[in-house]
């Protein structure tokens, strides 16, 4: 009987052993085909200057090309080639661009801009004019036919429009949204069948318990923690996992982009405002405990430091990953820049090792800004919610 | 200034809008079932330690009484025996007495008995001696009254019936 079940168990773990491996290659074989079906839609681009098939070979270019990644983009391109025709050819997929114009909303794929990103394609849609420089889009002003930059390489006679294209950051958000909305619901429902999680969830849970434990609960105090958990996993998770996409070949740098961390910085300026309690407004408006001239010196001091406390949230958060990913992409050239003085297998192995210790510094970088984001967040919530009962 | 012309406008919007939806949809699909189900564990872990906790206590508290049970059971039991020798030796030594004194009862009794029928056969003889001394006596005063010789010897063949009864 026992020699049975012993068998009977180790068969049902076989079994399911070989359906998780069936379904790997599954999923495996399915994003393959996605990937490769979408791979390759458009050729030919035109707007290539240099004649040597778009290789990044001078400082300029170099520069050029770490600008470019810096940005946010309107395609989704993994690489770039110039076939043996002398044709370019982008491997990646378009994303679909949302414009507010003078004229209402207008739609289209990117691919309407053929990879040209300095103004010359211009695109057609109900009446307007438009054009993608330097990665924002541009409406040529009424009777233009050709956009003219000036020496800053400004457009002259086109002004922006409101941009709401699902950009590739907004897809590497949505994306990472995506994953963590399906990998802790999961979790959530693993809780159901019993009370310690299986699978990913044996590797969640310990960080969700790390944000509880290790970030909101000491900043934020017993008493008030549970309500701004919400906000603070998903943010700390948020910036952790696009940190780390945007250290992978995909080349998403979400977190450097200023608008993202702003608008991060914006909701936890928003969450300490509408949670602070009489406390916290009185010690910025009328500091207790010192006498009037000073409260009255103290007060602008206060709301300035209201201030500042996001502004360090998104411009740190900002500047560190910029900072990471151009840093990371300069030593990465160095395999070109220093070609002449160490030849090429010196100059690619010097930039190799570097890049790597780079790299895995730029991992950790990637955990400790969403941490400090998210401890700051935690602590200026903290303060705004802390009960002052010595005064 | 640069950074100033890369923000953008559609991309902040973009972004609020993603993590407000964001936070909304994981704060009740994901965090609020996760931190439930930790705190419920937690505590669970929690109450379970205390009533190991507890067990531990009433297990020393029941072995204490145990002891003491023990050791009171054992000083009733030693109590219990001493008594029982004690009662065992007050029976024997009654029993001993009573037996004695009943002997000496019986004894006494017996004896009595003994007297009295010794009486009582005394009295039986005496009554009759005294019988068959009145019949010879009839015998001879009837025979005395035909010979001299008759009565001499029936007196004679009396006493020697007597002697044979």
């Amino acid at each position: 009987m026992c020699t049975f079940a012993r068998n009977l168990i180790a068969k049902t773990t076989l079994i399911k052993g070989m359906l998780i491996t069936k379904k790997t290659i599954q999923v495996l074989t399915t994003v393959t085909l996605l990937f490769t079906s979408l791979a390759i839609f458009a050729g030919g681009g035109g707007g290539t200057s240099s004649n040597d098939g778009g290789r990044v070979n001078t400082k300029e270019e170099i520069e050029a090309y770490k600008k470019h990644h810096l940005a946010d983009s309107h395609d989704f391109s993994l690489f770039s080639y110039t076939n043996d025709h002398g044709e370019r050819k982008h491997v990646g997929f378009p994303l679909p661009v949302i414009v507010w114009t003078s004229k209402g909303l207008k739609t289209f794929m990117s691919s309407a801009f053929h990879h040209n990103d300095d103004g010359h394609e211009i695109v057609e849609k109900g009446g307007v004019k438009l054009v993608k420089i330097h990665s924002k889009i541009y409406e040529l002003e009424e009777g233009a036919t050709e956009v003219t930059l000036d020496k800053d390489y400004h457009a002259s006679n086109a002004h922006k429009v409101l941009d709401f294209s699902m950009t590739k950051s907004v897809f590497g958000m949505l994306l990472v949204g995506g994953l963590m909305f399906f990998g802790f619901r999961s979790l959530g429902k693993s809780y159901k069948k019993g009370a310690i999680p299986t699978g990913a969830g044996r590797f969640l849970e310990p960080l969700v318990l790390y944000v509880r434990d290790e970030i909101a609960r000491p900043n934020i105090g017993e008493k008030h923690y549970r309500k701004f958990m919400g906000f603070l996993l998903t943010v700390f998770f948020f910036i952790w996992i696009l940190n780390l996409l945007g250290l992978t070949p995909l080349g998403f740098n979400v977190t450097g982009q200023i608008a993202v961390t702003v608008a991060l910085a914006l909701m936890t300026f928003l969450i300490v405002q509408f949670s602070g309690n009489k406390d916290y407004w009185k010690h910025i408006f009328w500091m207790p405990g010192v006498p009037v001239p000073m409260k009255i010196i103290l007060a602008p001091i206060e709301v300035l430091g209201m201030l500042t406390k996001p502004f360090s949230l998104f411009v740190r958060l900002f500047a560190n990953i910029t900072a990471g990913h151009a840093v990371v992409m300069g030593i990465a050239a160095l395999m070109i820049l220093l070609q002449e003085q160490f030849s090429t297998v010196g100059a690619t192995g010097i930039s190799f090792i570097l890049t790597l210790f780079l790299t895995l510094i730029e991992v950790l970088v990637a955990f400790l800004q969403a941490y400090i984001f998210t401890m700051l967040s935690s602590l200026f919530i903290g303060m705004a919610v802390e009960e002052h009962d010595h005064h | 200034m640069e950074i100033f012309n890369d923000f953008s406008v559609g991309l902040f919007f973009m972004q609020l809008v993603i993590l407000v939806v964001l936070i909304f949809l994981l704060a009740k699909f994901a965090w609020k079932p996760i931190l439930n189900s930790i705190s419920e564990r937690e505590e669970g872990i929690q109450n379970a330690l205390d009533a190991a906790e507890n067990a531990r206590k009433e297990m020393q508290n029941l072995q204490a009484d145990n002891e003491k049970l023990l050791k009171e059971a054992r000083e009733e039991r030693d109590a219990m025996m001493k008594e029982a020798r004690e009662i065992k030796d007050k029976i024997l030594a009654d029993a001993k007495s009573e037996a004695s004194e009943q002997t000496a009862t019986m004894i006494e009794n017996a004896k009595a008995t003994i007297k009295q029928e010794q009486q009582a056969a005394i009295a039986e003889l005496k009554k009759k001696v005294g019988d068959l001394s009145i019949g010879i006596a009839q015998k001879v005063v009837k025979k005395e009254l035909a010979s001299q010789d008759d009565q001499l010897k029936l007196v004679e063949d009396m006493l020697q019936e007597v002697t044979l009864n």
